[in-house]
């Protein structure tokens, strides 16, 4: 059971847990300042980054098409100011259209090119391929002292673990200019804050997280990780500090409950095979929140004064 | 000093000679929104140790030249000196109170937290909120009566303890300039005296205070300057000499009735 069990399922559920609370961290912050929809936007425009990157290097899973994802990011980035400017619209729908048809791109080029060869198409896109990041080289719990064994371990493992360490250091040692700037944007100016570079810097970290997951996990564990663990904690508290506390605690809780649930869910319902991995840590990630929603202690908004 | 490019350091802006030490000096300031502009080529001095009004209309560009002088909207042209030097470099001697509405009262944070964030340039990036600075908060919302409060979730308080709030986290700046957006706006009778009664307190300290105002009524009671514009300077002095019929008709143009004027007793000192 213990062999099995650390060549099967540990490196999958910890890199789910990883992707999940290296999402989740930056997500916090992304929606307090109602701007959540943006890891749903970097998701999609990094596709055809990826594409592109693996197009011209020839392989999966390498720095290559993290470095595609990047550049799409920054194209992204200049699309949407230029829609914004040129077409003179807000830029929720700049946002929209620049995604959106970044995304389409990422597809088309997805079925134009021969990426029959590798595992990589819409279907990895979308769901990635947590199941297949299996510890081959695991003989049992003694592997984890094995270095031989260590070696074999899944690259994608320590990528997002560097993520993940890279997105805590953030957070902690920025917390205070991100949460000053995120509630009262002004008053951060007059202290002299760069608010601006704090608000970019924002948007990087939760690119590189987004990219760094969505190599692992796929986009759909992306988007839903960003919202819903941190909707969910703010649901719980009324203090920022133990909101990110739950919803690191959410986000481990949906990687663990959902990689367990996809493997075996459908058996004991008496089917045969598994269901996707990362589409069941996304439906418990949602679930969390429709039951904070309906039942946590801090569901009321205060609403306009009353006497306002 | 603290290291890091998420603090603006302190720059040298070249400044012309001739602006003096005011608390704050304004020339030639334009800012747009767009195409129009909001603030045009406005001047302004505000003398040492004053509590100076900033009236005129709705769209006047009150809160803008506030926010301009600041550095918290781009100015298109003109000159901002605050104590001789340049925002930058006077930084530590400015605190601001910005408009209540202007942030989200959801956000989840006590009263408390919002009253440290006045200390944030002490405690820079990582250096722990020890005893004396919670002290040094609690003691900020004392002097607004808020302190009772301090652990409460701010969603849960009315608009008017909102508003001490802000103040109390001005207070905990420290500053010698307090320039102020509506402080009065939507609140109470009782905690506009307080409110009142903090900033005369301030003044009496020798501190100076800046008020963006919108009641003509009081103009006379709280302040003894008034800065009257309509996107352009209309008129700036003393109370006494300034705040005038003729000077309330072209900052306002034919919205005021002349009744309406008559019933502010423009003109009248009064003394505390």
């Amino acid at each position: 059971m213990g062999g099995e069990f650390v060549m099967l399922s540990l490196t999958p559920i910890l890199i789910g847990v990883l992707a999940a609370v290296a999402c989740a961290l930056p997500g916090n912050f992304l929606v307090l300042r109602r701007q959540a929809l943006i890891g749903d936007a970097i998701s999609h425009v990094v596709l055809p980054g990826i594409v592109v990157g693996f197009l011209l290097s020839g392989t999966v899973n390498s720095w290559a098409m993290m470095a595609g994802a990047a550049g799409a990011a920054v194209v992204a980035v200049a699309l949407i100011e230029l829609i914004r400017r040129l077409g003179g619209i807000e830029p929720g729908a700049a946002m929209g259209v620049a995604f959106t048809s970044m995304f389409a791109f990422g597809v088309l080029l997805l079925e134009q090119s021969d990426t029959s060869s590798v595992h990589l198409d819409v279907q990895h896109a979308l769901y990635g391929n947590l199941e297949s990041l299996i510890w081959v080289e695991a003989r049992g719990w003694g592997s984890l002292l094995d270095p031989v064994a260590l070696a074999g371990l899944p690259p994608e493992l320590p990528r997002i673990a560097v993520v993940a360490i890279l997105m805590l250091a953030f957070t902690v040692i920025f917390w205070r200019p991100l949460k000053i700037s995120t509630f009262d944007e002004g008053f951060a100016r007059v202290l002299g804050m760069r608010t601006n570079l704090i608000g970019f810097g924002l948007v990087i970290m939760a690119a590189i997280a987004a990219v760094a997951a969505f190599d692992a996990v796929g986009s759909i564990i992306v988007i839903a990780m960003f919202i819903c663990p941190p909707a969910a904690a703010r649901l719980m508290t009324n203090r920022l500090e133990h909101q990110v506390l739950w919803s690191i605690a959410f986000a481990v809780f949906s990687a663990v409950v959902g990689y367990v649930l996809a493997g075996y869910g459908p058996l004991w319902l008496g089917a045969e095979d598994a269901v996707s991995a990362a589409g069941m840590i996304a439906t418990v990630s949602g679930l969390v929140l429709g039951i904070a929603a309906l039942y946590a202690p801090h569901r009321q908004r205060s609403g306009a004064p009353a006497d306002a | 000093m603290l290291g890091l490019p998420f603090f603006k350091g302190v720059r040298a802006e070249t400044l012309p000679s001739d602006l003096g030490d005011h608390p704050l000096v304004v020339r030639g300031l334009t800012v747009s929104y767009g195409e129009k502009p909001v603030v045009f080529s406005l001047d302004m001095t505000v003398q040492d140790g004053s509590m100076t009004a900033i009236i005129g209309p709705n769209g006047a560009g009150k809160s803008t030249l506030l926010k301009a002088v600041l550095g918290i909207v781009p100015r298109l042209s003109g000159v901002v000196a605050v104590y001789g030097r340049s925002l930058q470099a006077s930084r530590r001697r400015v605190a601001y109170v910005p408009q209540r509405a202007s942030v989200d009262w959801d956000f989840p944070t006590r009263v408390l937290d919002v009253v440290l964030m006045g200390l944030a340039r002490d405690l820079g990036l990582l250096r722990p909120v020890r005893d004396r600075h919670r002290q040094r908060a609690l003691d900020c919302l004392d002097r607004v009566g808020m302190r009772d409060f301090a652990d409460r979730q701010i969603g849960q308080l009315s608009g008017g303890q909102q508003q001490r709030v802000f103040l109390a986290r001005a207070l905990a700046q420290d500053a010698d300039l307090y320039l102020l957006d509506e402080p009065f706006a939507g609140v109470d009778a009782a905690t506009e005296r307080a409110i009142i009664r903090v900033l005369k307190g301030l003044n009496a300290d020798g501190r100076t205070v800046v008020a963006v105002h919108h009641d003509l009524s009081t103009v006379g009671d709280y302040f003894d300057h008034v800065l009257m514009i309509n996107v352009r300077r209309v008129a700036e002095g003393p109370v006494a000499t300034a705040f005038t019929e003729a000077n309330l008709q072209t900052t306002y143009g034919g919205r005021l009735e002349t009744g309406h004027v008559d019933q502010l007793n423009v003109g009248k000192i009064h003394v505390d």
